[in-house]
């Protein structure tokens, strides 16, 4: 896969098609892969990874890129390509700006999973069958690949390009059982105060680093109302447990229906606080309340909160589902 | 030299407990290890590195300063600092270790020195645990930091399969051991284990870094490097790099206004934010490039300029591990260190 998606960078500089080619660069290790603008053939020779690493999603950055003058090439995974059309939804990408190649992926890994499982020291790695070899410090270890997957990938919700210009690979379908609900049903099915508890055990490990916030595509805001010092609730840091509630929530808020579940958030954390799990109960409560709606995956639809039918729930049913009142 | 069974580590831990509140790195809800107060049943954790760094115990993120109260015309200061218990913080490694003499540098003796950060250094005792296990991320080495010999506490141990080894360095630590369940060991009883430790080290894969291009007086030759614009394009503008770095040091100090009474706190700040050190007159780092920029120039030049040329990076690794980029001090040393 990587000799292809290099091959096709390569010849998208050569002849012109575009002026550079967004991809992943290689780092001091394996794993350490970094976003990046390449503008040569040499340069793509020399660093462009493409691997079971490659895990970032580079439809954010597109933004800027867009914004600038000629024409850049980007490598769109089947969850990325969500994003993508987000962003053009809401204006936010210059479409002609851009050419999208979309790629078929098998699922990205994370080595926060590998070190979970106990490998220490890894310098390199290979797959065999469907297991990875790891080279460590401490000798050769092996794993199976699918302990090693992000989990936005073992829940994968769709193996399908939504928006490309060509395709590497074959574009693959929506994927309505990958049970990426399953958890959410789980809390639900909680009492409130387990559920309470269960958000304050995960919140209170927030440092407020804002890595979930700034990977996260579907917050592009110029400038965000927690770095406004005139919007009266800026942080820099939560100062009580009311502030890091407040902070998740507001966010949960500021992108329902325009969180495509990509998995960013969850995947940056460096507390691994399952972010995704808050932003899934938005999703899935949508569903169950406007109709499915999955956002980025057209160009028509509209999101449910920018839509009226005479069938949306009344603001009654917070009581109704609140249990409590 | 004294030594205690692993078997019977909740002995000590207990023992200890009861003297003093004592800090251990425990996995937390997710498994990410975090210092906290040991209580029974808690069992050390199995990583080589807490998430946050051991200086949130003497820096931590927040901290309240002084609180207001009002009522009508009359505004009432109330004094919010705290008396501080001795503690005891166990199995610190020797990079953070380090990372408390960098911060000692700044807090504790650079006037004017901070009465809160003196407050709980003061009343700590600090137990140092040599790594045998170091991660490819780990380039300590770099800036003169041993491993294998647990320095920079109050008491540096050493562990094996069976065994804690412990070593007092100060006289807190002295006082520390004094009267605790330890079994006496020879000097040279964690010979082989350093021995040990020293021969992973040559394994570790950024063990040679060159650091000869930075140091203090090379702001002028670095400062317009325009290898900065390409190494911050990705960069994210989070906080995260500057949050888990345990020599981080920069804060902010905030009002939390509840109407009628204000807290005013510090919290840490990140040179990465598009706010950190904006003035009236506007923001003197416009760009990431800027910001970026000044996070690597605080570690490997500014700081040596101020600190008789002492690195302000312990090469813990943490930001290698945690940035959601992967871009990292360690790339900015290779980047810019390559191409002069
Ligand atoms: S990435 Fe994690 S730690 Fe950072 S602000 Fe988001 S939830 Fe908090
Ligand atoms: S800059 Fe990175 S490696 Fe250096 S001390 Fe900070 S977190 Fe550790
Ligand atoms: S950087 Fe050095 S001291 Fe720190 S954890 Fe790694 S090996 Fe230990
Ligand atoms: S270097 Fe990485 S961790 Fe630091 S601000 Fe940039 S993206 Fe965030």
């Amino acid at each position: 896969m990587q000799a292809v998606i290099k091959k096709k960078a390569k010849e998208l500089l050569e002849c012109g098609t575009v002026d550079r080619v967004l991809g992943w660069k290689a780092g001091e290790f394996f794993y350490d892969l970094t976003p990046a603008v390449f503008t040569t053939p040499e340069e793509i020779d020399k660093d462009f990874v493409f691997s079971v690493f490659s895990g970032a999603n580079m439809s954010k950055y597109l933004i800027e890129e867009t914004k600038k003058e000629g024409k850049v090439a980007a490598f769109i995974k089947p969850c990325d390509s969500y994003s993508l059309v987000q962003l053009q939804k809401e204006h936010r990408i210059k479409r002609e700006n851009c050419y999208i190649v979309g790629i078929a992926c098998d699922g990205m890994c994370d080595m926060g999973l590998v070190r979970e499982a106990g490998i220490k020291g890894a310098t390199a790695v290979s797959e065999k069958d469907d297991k990875l070899v790891l080279e460590t410090i401490y000798g050769e270890k092996e794993m199976p690949k699918e302990k090693a997957l992000l989990e936005r990938c073992v829940h994968c919700k769709s193996k399908k390009v939504v928006d490309f210009d060509e395709m590497i690979g074959e574009n693959g379908e929506e994927n309505p059982d990958c049970g990426r609900f399953d958890e959410v049903e789980r809390l639900e099915a909680m009492t409130p105060d387990e559920r309470f508890a269960f958000w304050r055990s995960q919140l209170s490990r927030c440092i407020r680093c804002n890595a979930c916030r700034n990977v996260c595509p579907a917050c592009s805001c110029e400038k965000c109302v927690f770095d406004n010092p005139d919007s009266g609730i800026a942080q820099k840091a939560a100062a009580s447990d009311f502030e890091e509630n407040n902070f998740h929530i507001i966010r949960a808020y500021h992108v329902a229906g325009r969180c495509t579940d990509c998995g960013e958030c969850s995947r940056v954390c460096p507390q691994n606080i399952p972010l995704h799990l808050l932003n899934r109960k938005f999703i899935k409560d949508m569903n169950e309340l406007y109709g499915f709606y999955q956002a980025g995956a057209d160009f028509e639809t509209k999101p449910p909160i920018m839509n009226y039918t005479t069938n949306d729930a009344e603001p009654s049913v917070v009581y109704q589902r609140g249990g409590s009142k | 030299m004294k030594k205690i069974a692993k078997a019977k580590i909740d002995d000590l831990f207990k023992a200890i407990s009861e003297k003093e509140v004592l800090y251990l790195p425990v996995d937390d809800a997710q498994g990410q290890a975090a210092f906290i107060p040991w209580k029974e049943g808690l069992k050390m954790s199995g990583d080589l590195n807490t998430v946050r760094s051991a200086k949130d115990l003497f820096f931590p993120q927040v901290e309240s300063l002084v609180n207001f109260k009002m009522d009508g015309k009359k505004l009432e200061i109330i004094d919010a600092k705290r008396e501080n218990d001795p503690f005891v913080i166990f199995g610190v490694r020797p990079c953070d270790a380090k990372s408390f003499e960098i911060l000692d540098k700044v807090f504790y003796y650079s006037e004017p020195v901070d009465s809160f950060y003196i407050a709980r250094r003061d009343k700590s005792t600090v137990v140092v645990l040599a790594c045998n296990e170091p991660e490819e991320t780990c380039f300590c080495q770099a800036f003169g930091i041993d491993q294998a010999e647990a320095a920079g506490g109050d008491v540096s141990a050493w562990e094996d399969g069976e065994n804690f080894y412990f070593k007092a360095v100060t006289e807190k630590g002295e006082a520390l051991l004094e009267g605790l369940p330890l079994e006496d060991a020879e000097d040279g009883a964690a010979d082989d284990i350093k021995k040990a430790a020293k021969a992973v080290m040559e394994k570790l894969p950024l063990r040679d870094l060159d650091l000869s291009k930075f140091g203090a007086g090379k702001t002028q030759e670095l400062f317009d490097d325009p290898a900065w614009a390409k190494l911050s394009e990705s960069c994210l503008g989070c906080g995260t790099c500057t949050f888990v770095c345990p020599t981080c040091q920069c804060f902010d100090i905030k009002d939390f206004d509840g109407g009628k009474q204000i807290r005013r706190f510090r919290c840490w700040d990140s040179c990465m934010y598009s706010d950190f050190t904006q003035m009236s007159a506007g923001q003197p780092r416009p760009t990431q490039k800027e910001r970026f920029r000044q996070r690597f120039m605080h570690k490997l030049v500014y700081y040596p300029d101020m600190h008789e040329g002492m690195f302000s990076c312990v090469g813990c690794g943490r930001c290698l591990r945690k940035c959601p980029i992967h871009m990292n001090i360690v790339k900015v040393i290779k980047t810019i260190g390559e191409e002069k």
